[in-house]
């Protein structure tokens, strides 16, 4: 097994993850990357996603929506906005994060008639949203959502 | 001279009041040793957003480039300040310091000329400025449904402060809350959180280490300072949820305290007049049985 590397995973209200690990797996805002032992120094945005961390024991998925990461040669630390362990995000969460992202959707194009800006950002919200579903096996087609 | 049975009634009346102090004081200590915890779980995460933010700006400083909410609008001539509360009362002086140090800031803006706009978070600090300073009111988030401070919470608060910033309404914005040293001292403190103020890491190892930045280190610094903001009105109010806890044990402590002396004099008084009562039968009965 090759070198491995501190991984921290906190959100604001707490310390999801503290181990060792060898790989990471981050949904970076433009595109994903792992970092492994021996990264370079990296600062980077995160996107809705899954964040997959591989240790010794197995691997490990977390669902973050927001934050960023920092990589070093020897760590990655994952602040969140707002973290799950992948076993947590039944179908009933996932709705209600559905729910948000489309009702952000409305507001920004309610607010944003002329500025596309915003309603883009939205869209794309919802468009990860849906990787995410799609990737760990749950309905983002629900047919409360317009 | 009350009555023996006005002095009993006062007891009882002393003594439900007692369990009643008793029982917020162990409450509050129970919902202190919860705020603790959530604002310890909370450490991590600002120190190290700080760490980060503060290595950020510091690069951005000074260029002109650098977002609004770094930089500041160039002006200082309108100032918004936030005055975090706690929803109840009855937790010694809490509320009424923390409304105290927003009063006597507001004032020496005021007197500098500077235009004050209030934003109240939680009701007591509304109801406590509302006489002196209710014309700079510019809103109120209502805490009072919340159970446990969340996240979530902190944004709502920092959404509305943003939108505000957006708008062009004010120039720089002062958070004011209790920090929480330990149960019996809460220090009312003003924060600045725009522009955002990071303190700079004495950390060697962070501050030299040159990072890649993805996307670039405008864009980063644009998508972390809002939610800066929110980090900063997090953290406070998880330190002002501890010390509203802190100091309504204290106080209830205090109260609770004063409540036993106060039945021990009454008591003494109720037994006084008791045995007052007695000896002067007795004085009637001899004086009765001798004028036979």
């Amino acid at each position: 097994m090759a070198e491995t590397l501190q991984f921290d995973l906190v959100s604001p209200e707490r310390r999801l993850a503290s181990v060792e690990a060898s790989e990471v797996q981050i949904p970076g805002a433009d595109g994903d990357l792992t970092a492994m032992a021996g990264h370079a120094p990296t600062i980077t945005t995160l996107r809705p996603g899954v964040l997959r961390i591989v240790r010794s024991g197995g691997t490990d998925e977390f669902v973050v929506l927001g934050g960023f990461a920092e990589i070093t040669a020897t760590s990655v630390s994952v602040l969140a906005e707002s973290a799950l362990p992948r076993g947590e995000m039944t179908q009933e969460v996932f709705n209600g994060l559905m729910a948000d992202a489309h009702a952000e959707m409305s507001k920004a194009k309610d607010v944003f008639k002329n500025e596309p800006g915003p309603v883009d950002d939205a869209a794309k919200l919802i468009a990860d949203m849906v990787a995410i579903g799609t990737h760990i096996g749950l309905d983002p087609k629900q047919s409360n959502f317009g | 001279m009350p009555s023996l049975k006005d002095l009993k009634n006062r007891i009882a009346s002393v003594k439900s009041t007692r369990k009643i102090t008793k029982a917020m004081q162990m409450v509050a200590a129970a919902k202190l040793r919860r705020a603790q915890d959530a604002a310890e779980a909370a450490r991590p995460y600002t120190e190290r957003f700080n760490a980060v933010m503060a290595g950020l700006s510091q690069a951005a400083e000074g260029s002109p480039s650098a977002p609004k909410l770094l930089a500041g609008t160039g002006s200082t001539q309108t100032h918004l300040l936030v005055v975090m509360t706690a929803e109840r009362g009855l937790c010694g002086g809490f509320n009424a310091n923390i409304a105290k140090l927003a009063r006597v800031h507001a004032k020496k803006l005021v007197a500098e000329g500077k235009t004050v706009k209030i934003l109240t978070v939680g009701k007591k600090g509304r109801d406590s400025l509302r006489r002196e300073l209710g014309d700079h009111f510019v809103g109120h988030i209502d805490m009072s449904d919340v159970k446990r401070m969340s996240y979530a919470d902190a944004q709502r608060v920092a959404k509305d402060v943003l939108n505000r910033f957006d708008a062009a309404e004010f120039d720089i914005a002062t958070i004011f809350f209790s920090r929480f040293e330990n149960v019996v001292s809460q220090h009312p403190t003003a924060q600045q959180i725009i522009p955002a103020k990071f303190e700079a890491v004495a950390d060697a190892a962070t501050a030299s280490t040159l990072y890649d930045y993805e996307p670039s280190e405008e864009a980063i610094l644009a998508d972390l300072l809002p939610r800066g903001v929110a980090t900063q009105i997090f953290a406070a109010l998880l330190e002002n949820a501890a010390s509203e806890q802190g100091a309504r044990m204290s106080a209830m402590d205090n109260a609770t305290r004063n409540a036993g002396d106060m039945i021990d004099d009454l008591t003494i008084e109720f037994n006084r007049s008791r045995q007052a009562k007695i000896t002067n039968e007795l004085i009637e009965i001899i004086s009765g049985a001798e004028a036979l």
